[in-house]
Parts: structure tokens; sequence; C-alpha cells
């Protein structure tokens, strides 16, 4: 019992974490039907750009409010290189989506590449809170608690930009827009800027959600971001492309069955079944999947 | 325009090049190459489908010959032409040609934006390494099985992500690829080595391709794979199958409309190139005595997409070239970091730069942006004007 209550917690941890990778992807793509590559190559960014604030700022301080500080770093560096990205690589090649995930494939590859030259492909540990470091008795189990930050982030995360969508101006203009671009430009109003804002946004996600998973990883290395991203496209398929609300569901599907068939199967089981659990939402129900120009 | 100038054009659209007839005006993924100026005479017309046909051959020749040119060519590569580090590399490039020209039946021909090919290249790799290393098959019976297992797998996997289109099609390949490599790098049972891969039994293999002196053989091992493919890829373009996977990639709901069933031409497309991509997988083993789990790698099949944008797709030539130009880049550009020009650089610049991947990374965004009908798309563009002004 205490096992099943740790290895749920534990799940629904990492359900999170691929939530907050998912989320910024799931709303570039629902909004602009944009496939971004370089999401995996932000969420680094975002991952270095927290461990270099941490060893940067002065070490007396605890290790709490530097990381605080951290992941507001890494949020602002998530979105500004998304800011940047959209600008000069995905706005000239807007409606041509091949194109657009090409380009950003080819900044996969370079950004992970920069980062390897940089600061080498072996992982950098990361230094974690005590108090997230610590474990809290729960129904019999010893669950760590950065399983509850995670969690609380991922909540934050879910309700923002729902809220964003659908209750600020710049929400209706996003809606329109993807609605019926021509009209909301007919009307004067400057969708490029929004379709700019969006990708920010999902930079900053992506930044939240490295900085967290190098929490969880215990380390920072190169290579991170794209296996988060791996797991963060499933769940945008399995949730249904584009809707916050099925990334959601999809992402605590994903996580708990990856860790509950990897503690009761056998270690590696688990990755394997989320990708039978995604062929498996394919051929049950593909429709719901196909809201996707290529 | 004059009647014989007609004739001569309709010759060289109809006869030549059936796949570059149909790759002309292709909107998605294929290149948009120009027509050729059909200005000129009948003469010319002819002089270029001459030229279009032996050009394969020619340069077939020419490749086939090299391991008898002992010439030095200092920089470019690592020793004499016809040493073993040449050659080896060399027989590297083509291998990877050949398997970014299966990847180009399914993304320039049938408009397959797939991120899964690494998989049936690495079945194929490590199903022939397996039989030979762990149930000791002879090779002969090693091959069959490599190619037949790929093949069925590859046909399971295309029934089930072809249940959806663009770009949906795109991540759930790349989530079945990705569940090889975990499957791969967990080495169950000892099978597949983990990261260190594993080596072919050597005892199987015919003795010309064993040992550093038989690096020729190997060579031409990689050459005839080549060339096969190019055959099979040409033969499968000129066919009724051919011209029903360009239909579907230019307009699906169109082929669907006239009567094409489009899952099956999609499939078809997928399990042919994915038959190309484990032979190509088989003869990398074959070549470099064994498989690693590089090629299991969403990294590669990554960079099979960038081999076949980079060169063109949709084109033979393309496919090809890009796959050569990228392995040999990526093989050698470790060589640009120690050169002198860079060590006036800041050392961040330099540390950057001294990784290929972020070279051919960064070119490949600007090919994307200036050149999107890839390198030959360029080079025939530039050939074309300069036969127009002169």
């Amino acid at each position: 019992m205490s096992d099943l209550v740790l290895i749920l917690f534990t799940g629904l941890g990492l359900g999170a974490l691929y939530f907050l990778a998912a989320s910024g992807l799931s709303l570039v793509y629902g909004l602009m039907g944009v496939l971004n590559f370089a999401h995996g190559a932000f969420m680094t960014a975002g991952a270095y750009a927290a461990w270099l604030t941490m060893r940067d700022l002065p070490q007396g301080w605890p290790v709490a409010p530097r990381l605080a500080v951290a992941v507001l770093v890494a949020v602002l560096v998530g979105a500004a290189v998304g800011l940047v990205v959209e600008v000069v690589l995905i706005r000239p090649l807007y409606r041509r989506h091949i194109q657009q995930v090409l380009v950003t494939v080819g900044l996969s590859l370079a950004g992970v590449a920069a980062a390897q030259g940089i600061w080498g492909s072996d992982p950098r540990p990361v230094e974690k809170p005590v108090w997230m470091a610590g474990t809290t008795r729960l129904l019999g189990a010893t669950v760590p608690n950065d399983r509850f930050v995670y969690l609380l982030v991922a909540l934050v995360v879910f309700r923002g930009p729902l809220a964003l969508l659908h209750l600020t101006r710049l929400g209706l203009v996003i809606r329109a827009g993807v609605e019926n671009r021509t009209m909301v430009e007919a009307l004067g109003i400057d969708v490029r800027r929004t379709f700019t804002v969006v990708f920010a946004i999902g930079g900053a996600a992506a930044g939240l959600a490295g900085v967290l998973y190098a929490q969880y990883a215990g380390a920072v290395s190169p290579g991170q971001g794209g296996s988060l991203l791996i797991y963060a496209f499933i769940v945008v398929v399995i949730g249904g492309m584009g809707s916050l609300t099925g990334t959601a569901l999809a992402a605590v599907a994903v996580g708990l069955v990856q860790q509950l068939a990897n503690y009761y199967a056998a270690s590696g089981v688990g990755d394997l079944s989320v990708v039978l659990l995604l062929a498996l939402v394919l051929l049950l129900r593909p429709t719901s999947l196909k809201g996707a120009p290529a | 325009m004059t009647p014989s100038a007609r004739a001569g054009v309709t010759d060289a659209t109809s006869d030549s090049e059936t796949s570059t007839d149909v790759e002309t005006g292709a909107a998605g993924p294929g290149p948009a190459s120009e027509r050729p100026p059909t200005t000129d005479a009948e003469g010319r017309g002819g002089l270029r489908l001459l030229a279009a046909r032996l050009a394969p051959v020619v340069v077939l020749a020419v490749l086939a010959y090299l391991p008898y040119l002992p010439v030095d060519v200092p920089g470019v590569l690592p020793g004499r032409l016809n040493g073993p580090g040449s050659m080896q590399l060399l027989a590297t490039c083509l291998v990877i040609g050949g398997i970014a020209l299966s990847y180009d039946v399914l993304f320039g021909r049938a408009g397959l934006l797939s991120f899964g090919h690494a998989l049936f290249v690495a079945a194929g790799s490590y199903l022939l390494t397996i039989s030979t290393a762990s149930w000791s098959l002879p090779l002969p019976a090693a091959v069959g099985l490599a190619l037949g297992l790929s093949t069925l797998l590859a046909l399971v996997v295309g029934a089930v992500a072809l249940r959806v289109g663009g770009i949906a099609f795109a991540m759930v390949t790349l989530a079945f690829a990705q569940a090889a490599s975990i499957i791969v790098m967990r080495d169950p049972g000892g099978t597949t080595g983990g990261e260190e891969g594993r080596t072919v039994n050597r005892a199987a293999l015919p003795d010309l391709l064993v040992g550093v002196a038989n690096a020729p053989y190997r060579y031409w091992l990689a050459l005839a794979f080549l060339a096969l493919t190019w055959v099979a890829v040409s033969l499968l373009v000129a066919s009724r199958a051919g011209h029903a996977m360009a239909a579907v990639r230019e307009n699906e709901q169109r082929a669907a409309v006239i009567g094409l069933g489009t899952y099956r031409v999609r499939l078809l497309a997928l399990v042919a190139g994915s038959f190309l991509g484990a032979l190509g997988g088989v003869v990398h083993a074959l070549v470099l005595g064994g498989s690693s789990p590089h090629l299991t790698t969403s990294e590669f099949t990554l960079s099979l997409l960038v081999m076949v944008v980079l060169g063109g797709a949709g084109s033979r030539w393309g496919a090809v070239i890009g796959g050569v130009l990228y392995t040999y880049a990526d093989a050698r550009l470790v060589e640009v970091s120690g050169a002198g020009v860079l060590q006036s650089l800041p050392e961040v610049v330099r540390q950057v730069l001294s990784q290929p991947l972020f070279i051919l990374g960064a070119f490949f965004v600007v090919v994307v942006y200036f050149a999107p009908s890839g390198l030959t798309g360029l080079g025939g563009r530039i050939i074309r004007k300069a036969g127009v002004s002169s």
C-alpha cells in the first residue's frame, strides 16, 4: 500500500513535469499550428540559465532563494529565446508548416550542440533546497517533497493560460486570430504581435519545465530537454493536439502508467508502455487527433 | 514555339526522367524546381536527356575506380585516397547517402514527415548483428531474417501510425523510434549490448569484408548498396505506385476523390522506404562491423531529415548528395576547430564552432530559408541561369 502511494505521487509529480513541458508545446501548436522541435532546446536553455544563476549568486545564500531567483531567470530566458526565435525565424515562414518544423529541427540540433560545446556533454549536478530533498509521511508512505512542488507549479501553469485565454483581451484576440486571422486583421488588430506573445509564453513555460526537470534529475545536461521533449510530444498527441485540458489529463495518465509499469513489471517497461498507450489511443480514437494540418 | 522545339520538349519530359516530371511544381516538401528553359532547339534537349541518363553511370564508374587511385588529398581525407581510413570514411558516407535516399521515398516522394526512419535502419543493423552473433546464423540467412523482420515491423508501425496524418504522424513515428531506442539501451538479455553496441560475428562474414586491408571491398559493398537503392527508387518513382505517391503528396483530397486508396499508397511508400532503409542498416553493420545505439537515437532520425532537405527533397541526387555531404562534414568538421583561423576567436565561439552539429544545424536553417529546394535545386538554378545568359 505504502509503495503504491509513493508510486502514485511519483507518477503524478512526473506527470506534472510532462505537463509543464507539453503545455508550451500544446499552446503554440494549438494557436499557431507550429510544431516546435526547438522546445527541447528552450528547456535546455532554461535549465542552464538556472544552473548558471545558482552558481553565480553569492554562495552564502540558502539554496531556496537562489533557486527562486534561478527559476525567475529561467522563465525570462525561455521567454526571451522564444521571442527572438519567433520574430527572426518563425514569422517569415508563416503558414509554411513543414518549413517551420524544419527550422526548429535545425535549431534544436544546433542548440544542443552549442550547449555541449560550451559546458561539455557531462551532466552537471544542481543544488536542491533542503526541504525539497526531504520527505513527508503520507498515508504510510515516505513521499519526496519535490513531487508536491511540481504538482503545485503544474496546477498554476494549467490555470494561468486558461485564464489568459478566456478572461483577458489578449486571450480574446488570440482565440479570434486562430479562428479567422484575416477578419481580425481587417478589424485593425495586429495578430502577428499576439502570436509573438504566445510563442514567448511557450518559451517561458519551457524554461520553467527545464529548470524543474533539472531539479528532478538532480543535474543539467545538454540532451535533457530533448529526452523530455519526446514525452511531451506523446502527451500532446494523446491529449488531442492543442487542448490544454486534454494535455493535462494525458500528462497525468502517462506519468502514472510509466511509474506503475516500471515498478510492477520491470524497469524500462514503463517507457514502452507509454508508447503502447499512444498506439492504443491512435487505434481506438484517431479522430480526436486529426486536427493537424501538415 | 516551333513544332520541332515542342517535340523536343515532350520527348524530354515524357521519356527521360519521369521522376523529375513528377517532381516539378511540387509545393509541399518536394521542391518546386523550375522547368528548364525550353526555347532551345531539339539538339540541346537531346543532349540534356543524354547527360541526365549518363550522369549516374559515369559517377558510379568514377566512384568504383577510386580504390585504384593512390592519390594524396591532404586536409580533405585522412591519408591517401585509397588508404583504409579514407575508404572506410567514404564507405560510411555512401551507406548513409543510400539511407538518406531511402528516407526520401517517404519524405520527398510521398510527403510523409516521418521521424521514425531510424527505427527501421536500426532494426536492419541490429537484427543482422544479433542473428550472426547470438544465434550464429550464416550470413545469407541473417540478411534475410533482418530484412524480413524489419519489413514486417514497418508494416505494423506504419499501419498504426498512418491512422493520423501530418504533424501527428511525425510525433507518433518519433515515439515508436524512441521506444526502440529505449529497448536497445536497456540491453534485454544482453542481446543489444546497450550503450556499447554489438559487433558482428566475424566468423559469419566472408574474408573479403573483414580486416583493415579489405576496406576497399567494404567500400564497393557500400557503393553497390547505393546503386541498388538508386535503381529501386528510380523504378518505384516511375511506376504507377510512384505516380500515386506523388498525387497523394500534392493533394490528398483530390487523390482520394479520383479513387486512390491514400492510406494504402502511403503504407506502400513507408514499407518500401523502410525496406531500403533496413537494407542500408544491414550494409551499415557489415561496413562498420557492428551496430551502435547511435542508429536508434532521435538525433539520427533528425539528421536523415536534415540530409534530405539539405540536398534537395524529392530528388535522387539531392538525397544522396545531402547524405554524403552531411556524413562527411560530421566526421571532418572536427578538424576545423583545430584550424589556425579560429585560434584568434573568443573561447566561447571556438567551443561552439568545434561542434559539427552546431555548424550543420545552423547551415541547415540557412538552407531552409534561402534554398528551399536544397543544394541540388540551388545548383540546378545556377546552372540554368548561366545557360540562359551564355
